[in-house]
């Protein structure tokens, strides 16, 4: 059985690529080769993760590779384009001196910053036409990144409002010390009666989850935060990695102690890795201080945890997609049954848990049960962490007990003229003002934590084609449902935006993602045409005002599709038209 | 009462739909006791008059095969997509992996042994679209008959249907093919 911890940490193939595409700009046909070698793996393997992993590369890059967030939120393609212009080169072709390369990517996270972008894997916020034509410049002259202006790579918190997680001032070891009398039982015990759900939008009962775990028969067990965060709009584990990693960690160490499990592993989704060298000194730290390695805290109970570090694939969010790429290979959801509880990581026992819920657990076992599950509604017990982004005063992240309103919140926020919230983002609810009533909790309105605001000014139809494009995008193509159908509805979304839909178009886009949603293998296909759902549900006048009012509308404009004929034949009379 | 009006016509196809038609044999003799033929291959019959149900068999690859098929939807109450051709390409779509002048170059310049190189230019020969397409791109298709070629039973079924006024349905072994 491979794992990180029987050979070195930076032979993941993840990794091992990462670095190869670091190096050499791009993955060769002999690199593939020797790294199977090396790793040995087959070279089938190497080469499927190569394809599937949208950071990594066949054709040489530009020695600055870019790459701008298509977010509604986080991302500016007008900037993209000033760029382009400014340094004479195309979308996604490499200049021909090799110096540069621009491209899109999908959200990066960074939805309270204004538009963004990653240049060699980093992250740069809040861009304006100034900046561009600045970056142009260093771009040009060549200048080393570690030369640019550091303000550039700053990203901020943005906490606009803290409760129960974020006000809590945490000590190391604290939470551990807390459950050093206790039986794995008790800690299990005190978690299932706090009422903590799963934060990455699920849902799924916590201390069910660790007793499912604990119960499967089996000698070794994993531990897996989920720091995957890349439903677009959600930004809310960036501010917990970056700031309660402690936390985070004790809360691992807990749930490892419960389930019995002695490895554990943060899945780091690639758009995060400017936050991996604090991440690795934090485990480090907790290494010296005894709270990770061999018999924690005199407890007895060895446990470590590795970081993997993802390369741009939003499907490794679902579970076992993530297993699945910590196991070395492209991130295609397993079939389920087997749940990771009792088939996880290497066919064992694994609990996969937010980053925010193993934070929470870790003050449970801190504080009791009480302290959590005294605050929130009747089936959602504690706080959510709220990313709030979009058309308002203060976007960034609050903190609510389980019940708070859409509008409370959006007052809280500073928005005005609110034409429709997305919440959950693009995998959830599209609302309008008459459903600003509901509340956030399990039982009304579930939400991951993305809270998309969009006012008067925005054209929703955009928004929604812009959704459409990212699972089109992020389809893993297992499945045809999905595979087919997020392009048919993609396709159908640049349809009815050019003008050129009728009616029969939107009935074909509702029956179409009905099926998508009825049929497709995973989450990502069963709530990709959500927004295009509620939209035509919620939102009818923004199709319909779109359509040309006729039966049917070819796909294609048939005259033009005569002109290469025409051509070649030099024909131009009445026949030669349509 | 008067009989149903049907119509058939292959676009850029084999005829191999039509001729699965014909396989339903001696079961014609009955179906012609409901309805007649407006415009088909079976009877030469040039144009097409409104009808009832339109068979369409064969993709879109020039520009009378537009014609063709927007005549059949002008007149047609009911248009039925029949085979692989038309309801997704099918074999007539190879070519969309290629531009138009790399196929007609090949077809006319450079093909061992072709006499007085030169693309056909002349008027009564129909435009080629610059890739083949399925009918639904076109016009609106009410049922599709899948199937390369769609068996003759699945024709029996799907006009049996429209004839009892129920909605086509095919059951699963007309659908499967190996």
């Amino acid at each position: 059985m491979p794992s990180l911890y029987q050979h070195n940490h930076s032979e993941h193939l993840l990794h091992v690529l990462f670095e190869e595409q670091q190096k050499s700009l791009h993955i060769s046909e002999t690199a593939i080769s020797s790294i199977a070698n090396s790793l040995n793996l087959p070279r089938s393997q190497v080469e499927s993760v190569v394809e599937f992993y949208s950071f990594f590369h066949r054709q040489p890059r530009g020695r600055f590779d870019i790459l701008f967030s298509n977010c509604t939120c986080c991302g500016d393609l007008s900037l993209m384009k000033r760029l382009c212009d400014r340094l004479n080169v195309e979308a996604d072709k490499t200049r021909a001196d090799g110096l540069v390369s621009i491209g899109q990517t999908s959200c990066i996270g960074m939805c309270d910053h204004d538009a963004s972008m990653l240049i060699n894997g980093v992250t740069i916020t809040s861009l304006s036409t100034k900046i561009i034509d600045r970056m142009a410049e260093l771009i040009e002259s060549e200048t080393s990144l570690s030369l640019w202006p550091g303000s550039w790579f700053q990203v901020g918190n943005n906490i606009r409002k803290e409760g129960l997680l974020l006000s809590e001032f945490f000590e190391p070891g604290s939470a551990l010390k807390a459950m050093a009398e206790r039986s794995h039982d008790d800690i299990i015990e005190e978690i299932t009666a706090s009422g903590l759900k799963g934060r990455g939008g699920a849902g799924f009962a916590t201390g069910m989850k660790w007793r499912f775990c604990r119960d499967a028969a089996a000698d070794t067990r994993y531990v897996i935060c989920n720091a995957d965060e890349g439903e677009p709009g959600t930004f809310k584990d960036r501010i917990l990695l970056n700031s309660h990693a402690d936390t985070l960690f004790e809360g691992m160490t807990i749930c490892a102690r419960s389930i019995g499990a002695t490895r554990g592993y943060l899945y780091l989704r690639g758009e995060y890795r400017y936050m991996l060298e604090n991440l690795e000194s934090t485990l480090q730290q907790r290494r010296e201080s005894g709270l990770l390695g061999n018999n924690i805290l005199d407890q007895g109970f060895d446990f470590d945890i590795a970081i993997v570090v993802g390369a741009g694939a939003y499907i490794c969010g679902e579970e076992s997609a993530l297993i699945e790429s910590i196991e070395e290979k492209a991130g295609i959801p397993r079939i389920r049954p087997p749940f990771p509880v009792t088939q996880g990581l290497w066919g064992q026992p694994t609990v996969v848990n937010n980053v925010e819920t193993l934070v929470a657990a870790a003050g449970i076992v801190l504080h009791g049960h009480h302290w959590f599950e005294t605050a929130g509604t009747w089936q959602s017990k504690g706080s959510k962490l709220i990313s709030v982004s979009g058309d308002c005063g203060r976007p960034g992240i609050y903190e609510y007990v389980f019940g708070i309103t859409v509008q409370e919140i959006l007052d809280d926020a500073g928005a005005e003229n609110v034409q429709a919230v997305q919440i959950g983002g693009p995998a959830g609810r599209l609302i309008a003002a008459d459903h600003f009533s509901h509340r956030i909790a399990f039982e009304d309105l579930a939400t991951g934590g993305s809270f998309m605001i969009f006012d008067e000014s925005r054209d929703l139809l955009e928004i929604i084609h812009n959704f459409s494009s990212f699972f089109a995008h992020e389809s893993c193509g297992f499945c045809t449902p999905c595979r087919v159908g997020t392009t048919l509805l993609k396709n159908g979304m640049d349809k009815v935006c050019s003008g050129h839909a009728t009616a029969h178009d939107l009935d074909e886009l509702s029956r179409t993602a009905a099926l998508v949603s009825r049929r497709s293998h995973c989450g990502l296909g069963m709530t990709a045409p959500n927004a295009i759902r509620d939209g035509l549900k919620y939102f009818p006048d923004c199709f319909e005002k779109r359509l040309l009012h006729k039966e049917m509308e070819p796909e294609f404009n048939l005259d033009a599709s005569l002109e290469e004929a025409r051509q070649l034949t030099r024909r131009d009379d009445a026949e030669a038209h349509l | 009462m008067s009989k149903v009006r049907v119509a058939t016509t292959s676009l850029a196809g084999c005829f191999g739909c039509h001729m699965s038609f014909l396989d339903m044999d001696e079961r014609i003799v009955g179906l012609l006791e409901h309805v007649e033929f407006s415009r088909s291959p079976i009877n030469d019959i040039k144009h097409c008059e409104p009808c009832d149900i339109g068979l369409v068999e064969g993709a879109l690859c020039n520009a009378d095969n537009v014609h063709v098929l927007k005549e059949f939807r002008e007149n047609c109450k009911i248009l039925i997509a029949v085979g692989a051709c038309a309801i997704n390409g099918g074999v007539p779509a190879m070519r969309n992996h290629f531009s138009l002048q790399e196929c007609l170059e090949e077809a006319f310049l450079d093909e061992i042994g072709v006499d007085n190189p030169h693309i056909p230019d002349d008027v009564e020969i129909p435009l080629l679209l610059a890739k083949v397409h399925p009918l639904h791109e076109v016009v609106k298709v009410d049922y599709y008959l899948p199937g390369c070629p769609p068996p003759a039973d699945a024709f029996v079924k799907i006009l049996t249907d429209l004839l009892e006024g129920k909605e086509p349905s095919l059951p699963k072994e007309m659908l499967h093919y190996d």
